[in-house]
């Protein structure tokens, strides 16, 4: 969108200077580095490797540094701001995690050295699997999924090769609640099975009743996101998986809001027997543009065995000062590999340095101020914002933005929030809520920061009764203002240059 | 909100007209679904449906969604340029932007304009 189609009100400030692209900036004959003249014979490069369609850009450094700084300086992000996106846990990552994956030990090791030349980081692998297990309440981990929707796709594997060598081949049903997150039935459908949606009740749990008719000898497993969409603990857990596993199915445990959780319920325990864990959101690993996810996935004893390969065991025990000697082992009927390598080795050590700092303790006091900072916005704002759930919440909670007597919608408060220096919530979704804002503003949020936010959206919130336009026209901030959302969905290609032979398919 | 009374409308929030037998999403549909983006027709042409089956997928800036076939019978026609056009969901939702016309169908079941008005005035609350 080019700054002349913006419509402009006359409150809004001039439109700021806009960043062109680098290839904009190209003039020919810059450059950043010359090099000296050859002092060793030179060769042409071959006819069939050169091109004459690639347009590289020529600058000077100091032009590619200022493009890029000036790039940056649009982005919002957790190191500059307030964070509150539902489902995410945008916690602030905590530097010493970066210097830690940063030793060269780590940072240096190359996946296919001997065994026996990378035993430390075999050895970090090992204890954070048996991290994890403790923590959830889990027989066996692995730590191979790049990122939580890979790890539902391992984990319904996992389920669905469980009933085969059982000889049950009949189960095709997975069943959904309305409250899970998105990325269940989709990880679902990949694997083929048929999706059935279990709605919620009055009070955001399972509706038992509809789960009951829906079970039987047809279901692959339930995938339960607990404490679920609506930032809310099921408060029949266990009669839900009780249910599922009396018809013979298995319950995946959605692991992504775990952070409500860490050290005071441990889901294995409640009977959950897969589920993945999200160390880019629970553990402090950067996510959201920072870096690459990273989902493990823990089972109970009777899954063990389908576990992806490999595994990282002890191979022979330690004794005296000699420390143990750590390999890979395969699981006996594992469903195979599902990632390079080891998954994202850089993630599992910030995770495991997360994990380190903060001890058994330092754990659970993460999961009761998480709730408690979650309780006290939502306190703050439910006078003001519709929250259709009269419930204590746990780690996040979902209000409605729409304010009576005005026809703003989530959209336009999402939006607005830009202008308040705010990174909006989560909008429109989970969809069983009317113009869903789902704000979590975990627990490294003090209690000014928390105190701003609600001021702004109280603020909003009379701004949308008094000036509707403002918020319908939100952010004016901004580098940019309103995106055109349609256009961004629709025309998917976003070169600005596309290759000679390049043919659009119809 | 446009309920046309000549119509008759489903839980799932589609439309079907008897005389011509068309169906399409409702006004109140589109309007919670917000801009549409994109749609997919997943039958054709004489093709037999029960009522219930998906029939369309629809996706719009919020949310996807599924279009279930209002009624059981024969698909009679299938409106082959609105995957081109998915933004006439929005803006013509009960004209250009019909769905499939399905031949047989039974409407019996289906909600009058008024019931579904209230149904939707439910839902708002």
């Amino acid at each position: 969108m080019s700054d002349q189609d913006r419509k402009r009100t006359p409150e809004m400030p001039a439109p700021k200077v806009v960043e062109p692209t680098i290839f904009d900036l190209s003039a020919p004959g810059r450059t950043g580095v010359t090099f000296p003249p050859p002092d060793v014979p030179t060769a042409p490069l071959p006819e069939a490797l050169l091109r004459a369609d690639l347009p590289l850009p020529e600058l000077a450094e100091v032009d590619v540094v200022r493009h890029y700084m000036r790039l940056s300086k649009f982005n919002y992000s957790i190191d500059g701001g307030f964070y509150p996106l539902g489902s995410c846990t945008m916690k602030y990552n905590p530097k010493i995690n970066e210097d830690m994956a940063r030793l060269p030990g780590f940072a240096h090791a190359h996946p296919l050295q001997p065994f026996e030349t990378v035993q430390g980081s075999l050895a970090l692998m090992y204890q954070l699997q048996e991290w994890l297990k403790e923590i959830a309440g889990f027989a066996a981990v692995t730590l191979q999924p790049a990122a939580g929707a890979h790890g539902e796709l391992t984990g319904v594997l996992i389920m669905r090769a469980y009933h085969g060598s059982r000889g049950d081949t009949k189960r095709v049903k997975m069943l959904i609640p309305d409250s899970a997150h998105g990325t269940n039935p989709a990880s679902s459908g990949v694997v083929g099975l048929e999706i059935l949606q279990i709605p919620s009740d009055e009070r955001g749990n399972v509706d038992l009743p509809a789960l009951k008719a829906a079970c039987d000898d047809t279901v692959v497993g339930l995938m339960l996101t607990n404490p679920n969409t609506l930032g809310l603990f099921d408060e029949n857990v266990e009669e839900v998986i009780k249910i599922v596993h009396d018809c013979g199915g298995l319950v995946y445990g959605d692991g992504a809001n775990l952070n409500a959780l860490l050290g005071i319920v441990r889901p294995g325990d409640l009977g959950i027997d897969v589920m993945h864990f999200n160390l880019h959101k629970t553990f402090a690993t950067p996510h959201g543009g920072g870096g690459p996810g990273s989902g493990p996935v823990g089972v109970a004893e009777h899954l063990v065995d389908f576990l992806p390969t490999p595994l990282i065991g002890v191979v022979e025990e330690g004794e005296g000062e000699m420390p143990p000697l750590f390999g890979y082992f395969t699981p006996a009927k594992t469903i195979g590999r599902l990632k390079a390598f080891h998954g994202h080795f850089g993630m599992l050590v910030r995770a495991y340095t997360y994990i380190a700092m903060h001890g058994p303790d330092g754990l659970r006091a993460i999961a009761e101020n998480a709730v408690l900072n979650a309780n006290y916005l939502q306190t703050l704002l439910r006078d003001t914002y519709h929250v259709p759930y009269e419930r204590i919440c746990m780690h996040e909670f979902v209000a409605e933005g729409r304010i009576e007597g005005s026809d703003v919608r989530a959209l336009d408060i999402a939006k607005r929030l830009m202008d308040y220096d705010f990174h909006p919530p989560t909008n429109y979704f989970p969809l069983i809520v009317h113009e869903a804002l789902m704000i979590e503003p975990t627990e490294t949020e003090n209690k000014g920061t928390l105190d701003a936010f609600a001021e702004a959206l109280i603020q909003i919130a009379a701004e949308a009764r008094d000036q509707p336009e403002l918020l319908h026209e939100a952010p004016h901030t901004t580098p940019f203002g309103r995106m055109d959302e349609v256009k961004a969905a629709r025309e998917l290609v976003l070169c600005c240059w596309l290759p000679e032979d390049y043919k659009e398919k119809g | 909100m446009n309920i046309p009374s000549n119509l008759k409308y489903s839980k799932t929030d589609e439309w079907f007209d008897p005389a011509t037998g068309a169906m399409g999403l409702t006004d109140y549909a589109q309007g919670q679904l917000s801009d549409i983006v994109f749609v997919e027709i997943l039958v054709e042409a004489g093709d037999q449906l029960e009522a219930g089956m998906p029939v369309a997928s629809v996706e719009s800036v919020k949310a996807a969604a599924e279009s279930y076939a209002i009624v059981g019978g024969t698909v009679a026609a299938v409106n082959e340029g609105l995957s081109d056009s998915p933004e006439t969901l929005n803006s013509d939702p009960y004209g250009a932007s019909w769905i499939i016309k399905i031949e047989g169908g039974d409407a019996s079941g289906l909600m009058d304009a008024g019931a579904y008005i209230k149904y939707c005035e439910e839902r708002d609350h």
